[in-house]
């Protein structure tokens, strides 16, 4: 059999992914930038699970990385809603904006 | 197939470095769509194409999309139209491109050499993971679509409110 990649390499690139997006959430001020990178830390997670699904060859780490894209799907549809209601308020898509309740 | 899973690695860590360190929209956006596309490769390396296929189709054919249309939407208005201009020069290509290129390369290598398996040495394809969503993972599928629904339904509430706050604005009305 030919030699494959092994598990360990396939998670250390999630995990570098994964750290990339993480620091774009906190750094980047502008909401879409962070709605950008919480996309890129959920497709490493869900490069993690089809990593660890390869390595086993069972389709279990394809059915979660099928819902996590759905859940990412419906996080993206409501936080670009609440982005263009951000804007609407402040005219700005700068997060620190948004930064009292009201009443 | 080593190889290729290590570049299309190195592609993906690249373009997602890009992204989160870029000053304009549109040029995260690509940068994020070339490193879909990489991690797409890589799942093809695996021997996981129905995941490599749902990852374009849905991940960067369908969420990206939406990211560009809000992108295109704010763009207007204060955000002058000027720059509309300004992003979208030929030069914001060249880097994407020069990333494509290499994932065009290796995707037609991958094309050529037939399917990879993966550590264990199986292809795990459509039909299994079919199998395994309608077999044990039934419950799952139906939370998922419940959840999407919430999204759905969420989503049009909030955007049509947001619809007649902005046509009721000039009238001066409130909640």
């Amino acid at each position: 059999m030919s030699p494959q990649v092994p598990m360990e390499h396939g998670m250390v690139l999630a995990a570098l992914l994964f750290v990339i997006g993480f620091a774009g959430v906190i750094i980047r001020r502008d909401t879409i930038f962070i709605l950008l990178s919480l996309e890129v830390m959920l497709n490493a997670a869900g490069l993690a699970f089809v990593v660890a699904g390869s390595r086993w060859a069972q389709p279990d780490g394809q059915v979660m990385f099928i819902f996590i894209l759905a859940v990412a799907a419906a996080e993206v549809s409501i936080g670009l809603a609440l982005v263009l209601w951000l804007y609407h308020w402040h005219r700005t898509v700068d997060i620190d904006r948004a930064n009292s309740l009201r009443g | 197939m080593i190889i290729t899973f290590y570049t299309a690695a190195a592609v993906a860590v690249i373009a997602t470095f890009l992204v989160v360190t870029r000053v304009n929209a549109v040029h995260a956006l690509l940068y994020l769509v070339v490193s879909l596309m990489a991690v797409a490769v890589v799942f093809l390396t695996l021997g996981a194409p129905f995941a490599a296929a749902l990852e374009v189709i849905v991940y960067a054919g369908a969420i990206m999309v939406l990211f560009v249309f809000v992108v295109m939407i704010l763009s207007m208005g204060p955000r002058a139209v000027r720059q509309e201009e300004r992003w979208l020069t030929p030069r914001a290509w060249i880097g994407p491109s020069i990333l494509l290129l290499v994932l065009v390369v290796e995707l037609l290598y991958v094309l050529v050499q037939g399917a990879s398996v993966g550590h264990a040495g199986r292809l795990v394809g459509p039909e299994d993971v079919g199998r395994r969503l309608l077999g044990p993972y039934l419950l799952a599928v139906e939370l998922a679509s419940m959840l999407l629904l919430a999204g759905l339904v969420g989503a049009y509430h909030l955007a049509y409110h947001l619809g007649r706050r902005t046509t009721t604005k000039t009238a001066g009305g409130t909640t």
